[in-house]
């Protein structure tokens, strides 16, 4: 073997190459595998996922002062609104024990949701500049957007306790379903992030046909009206098809626990506890299915942007 | 004999096609108006079996003209695009390096950005948190960890980039071309940060179209064109080879319609743009003489008297020039200016010096023919044939200023116009003055 060359300039050595066909193979490393969703290590993509939520939360806050405040505006217009119009004009809040805290939750809630979603539709798309220039794991993205807006929701969720405690509810054990609750919720937004981000690289039609989704959902899943309301005008089966929405089952739970007991629990409106499997089920195969197309599509999405 | 490392990367007959929608349904509801109609797909294979190996420690060029799939190539060995044949080993950790500083949030402050990239060049939370402020330091940014990188200089940026990227323990470092570009002073610091990091014995794969950053710091390079291996081995082989296949004819006309396309050209000169590609005759406005000779046409040969705008540094060339003979005259000086594109004339061949030409009788044709090695430093220039009276610019035949356009192509470094070959030595002095110093 020749002693190797040093090339004129600093120190660097060059190496001696290889024959190309007389390179021992059986020292090789298994070959790389390209872009996937979860990369090698999973605790590195949420670590990834957390950093990017992280720095995008304070894009938007340090920016303004009152980056809190703006934050909130726009659940608490729509809160003061539809407060006056369910109490004031139609009056079908009235039937309700603390009507007030009951539909700033459902609005708390479904902001999330539609934070978690809504802003998941083009997230891939948005960071075309990242997705196109480094190999990352791509779940790290979607994960990111839900994690976003988990921070959103959190910051939300003060004014909902204050507004209760001062509207005269008691703290009780239950409030410790929440964080339950609020996980649950999460999955679910995750699972349905999954798909759209991937969905929306291919088909750019997503995101009006998403919004048009989740303005239905909004008026449909029980936020405005809570069950109990509507129970005695429609009979019991009205509340055992609401509980098929994954996302109304949450939300019954939530109010059951912390509001007042006189909400419903979800097993309650079901009324048999195998209703309950149908939102279970729709949640999991929303997970598996999502993450079955995400776990397909992530390869390829650097190069169909 | 001990047993030889496994090389850095060893790329085994890879290939790579894209599917590029003609008319595909780019919408659910065009899909679902249609279940059943594929879209159709143009294929665009970008590498075709593709084989070769990068020792460990070596600095490794991938060079080939834009659309010969360096970019693929390098995207797959990143890892961003899948590949469909062949396989990719890796033996080592790999980073990227496609831009600076990927992530990078101009409002954000150096500790969000840096964590954000050292994370995506695959350093996990909890190493990226404990290596910051070293990062810091080796940017040499410590008092400024708090500032928004939208208020950095462009040396600041440079340095926090390549920092992170040395912090993150990469063993191999795949570096595009595109982080060169920038000003001179931007590219100067790109390339001080190649040398140290190739003198860290890190092993580097450069893609780039840049002959000169090949031959300057690449061990091996690698040409690729149409997405096939044209060749592997020494730079200034490879940079040779490159030059011819880049100056065919057909490449010519490549970038003499690029150089038609470059709207910078406009600011240099107006007329300049005008001037039609094939050299053909310019009636521009400041085309002047009183017309007892006339330039009927004119044009620059290669040393195989092909036409050309185009010409590599260093080969012959001819300046040509037709010229028709209204009146009789007497001794005419044919010449040509040469200019930079910057105005500044460069050269200046004519026959002053030279025996007189003698009686050119009204009706004739001559051409006229200044052939020379185009030891013009590689740039622009513009070039203005002319036809006049003997010893004086006064009376001008025909002078068409701006006629031509030339651009001279190579790799040789020089901020010179000129740069004609030359000798330089360095001896030890023995006379007095030597010794008494």
């Amino acid at each position: 073997m020749s002693a190797p060359e040093t090339t004129a300039e600093g120190f660097h050595v060059k190496p001696v190459a290889r024959d190309f066909d007389a390179i021992d193979r059986s020292t090789l490393k298994p070959p790389i595998k390209g872009p996937s969703a979860l990369g090698t290590d999973f605790r590195r993509m949420i670590g990834l996922a957390w950093t990017m939520a992280t720095a995008e939360f304070k894009l938007r806050f340090y920016g303004s002062v009152l980056g809190y405040f703006w934050q909130l505006a726009r659940p608490m217009l729509l809160f003061g609104v539809l407060m006056v119009v369910f109490t004031v004009v139609v009056r079908l809040g009235n039937d309700v024990e603390l009507y007030g805290p009951t539909l700033l939750l459902g609005i708390v809630l479904f902001t999330f949701l539609g934070d978690a979603t809504g802003g998941a539709v083009s997230a891939m798309v948005d960071r075309e500049n990242l997705v196109r220039k480094i190999d990352f794991p791509r779940m790290a993205v979607p994960v990111s957007v839900v994690i976003l807006a988990s921070f959103n929701l959190v910051l939300n969720l003060i004014p909902v306790l204050i507004f209760l405690l001062a509207s005269g509810a008691e703290i009780r054990w239950t409030w410790l379903e929440l964080p339950f609750l609020l996980l649950l919720l999460g999955v679910l937004c995750l699972a349905i992030a999954m798909i759209l981000s991937a969905l929306y690289v291919r088909f750019r039609d997503v995101r009006p046909i998403w919004e048009v989704v989740l303005q239905a959902m909004f008026y449909a899943s029980g936020v405005l009206v809570p069950v109990q309301a509507i129970q005695a005008q429609f009979g019991d089966r009205i509340e055992q098809i609401l509980m098929m929405n994954p996302f109304s089952a949450i939300l019954q739970q939530a109010r059951h626990a912390m509001i007042a007991p006189s909400h419903p629990s979800a097993l309650a409106c079901a009324h048999h506890w195998y209703v309950l499997l149908i939102p279970t089920a729709i949640t999991l195969a929303l997970l598996i299915g999502g993450f079955v197309y995400f776990n397909r599509e992530a390869p390829r999405i650097a190069e169909r942007l | 004999m001990t047993k030889q490392a496994p090389p850095a990367i060893l790329v085994d007959g890879i290939s790579k096609t894209f599917e590029i929608p003609t008319e595909g349904a780019h919408t659910l509801k065009e899909r679902a108006l249609h279940p059943f109609r594929r879209g159709a797909v143009r294929k665009m294979r970008s590498l075709r079996n593709v084989s070769f190996h990068v020792e460990p420690g070596e600095f490794f060029g991938v060079v080939g003209r834009n659309g010969s799939g360096k970019s693929t190539m390098l995207k797959t060995l990143a890892g961003i695009y899948g590949i469909d044949e062949g396989a990719i080993h890796v033996d080592g950790r790999m980073s990227t390096f496609i831009e600076l500083g990927v992530g990078f949030n101009p409002d954000l402050a150096a500790y969000d950005n840096v964590m954000l990239n050292a994370q995506m060049l695959g350093l996990g939370r909890a190493e990226a948190k404990a290596r910051f402020d070293k990062i810091l330091e080796f940017a040499e940014l410590g008092d400024f960890a708090d500032l928004k990188i939208k208020n950095y200089s462009s040396g600041m940026l440079v340095r926090l980039a390549f920092a992170v990227m040395i912090q993150v323990d990469a063993e191999i470092l795949l570096i595009d071309e595109v982080l060169a570009v920038g000003d001179a002073a931007f590219q100067q610091k790109c390339f001080d940060e190649f040398e140290r990091i190739r003198e860290s014995g890190a092993t580097v794969i450069l893609v780039t179209h840049d002959m000169s950053a090949v031959k300057r710091f690449c061990d091996r390079a690698l040409l690729l064109e149409r997405g096939t291996v044209v060749a592997i081995g020494d730079p200034e082989e490879i940079g040779d080879q490159y030059l011819d296949m880049n100056f065919s004819r057909d490449a010519q006309a490549e970038v003499a319609a690029e150089i038609a396309a470059d709207p910078d050209d406009e600011e240099t000169s107006a007329d300049v743009a005008k001037i039609s590609l094939a050299g053909t005759v310019n009636h521009d406005r400041d085309r002047h003489g009183n017309g007892k000779a006339e330039i009927v046409d004119s044009w620059i040969e290669n040393a195989d008297g092909e036409r050309v705008e185009v010409l590599p540094f260093g080969t012959p060339c001819t300046f040509a020039m037709r010229v028709a003979f209204h009146e009789t005259v007497e001794n005419p000086l044919f010449g040509m200016t040469v200019l930079t594109d910057q105005g500044v004339t460069v050269f200046e061949p004519n026959n002053l010096d030279l025996p007189p030409m003698g009686v050119f009788e009204g009706g004739t044709v001559r051409e006229s023919r200044i052939t020379f090695d185009s030891y013009l430093a590689p740039g622009r220039y513009i070039l203005t044939p002319s036809i006049c009276k003997d010893e004086s610019a006064l009376e001008w035949f025909d002078r068409r200023p701006r006629m031509h356009r030339l651009l001279v192509t190579g790799t040789v470094k020089t901020l010179g116009t000129m740069h004609p070959p030359f000798t330089l030595d360095v001896t030890t002095p023995t006379d007095d003055q030597a010794v008494s110093a």
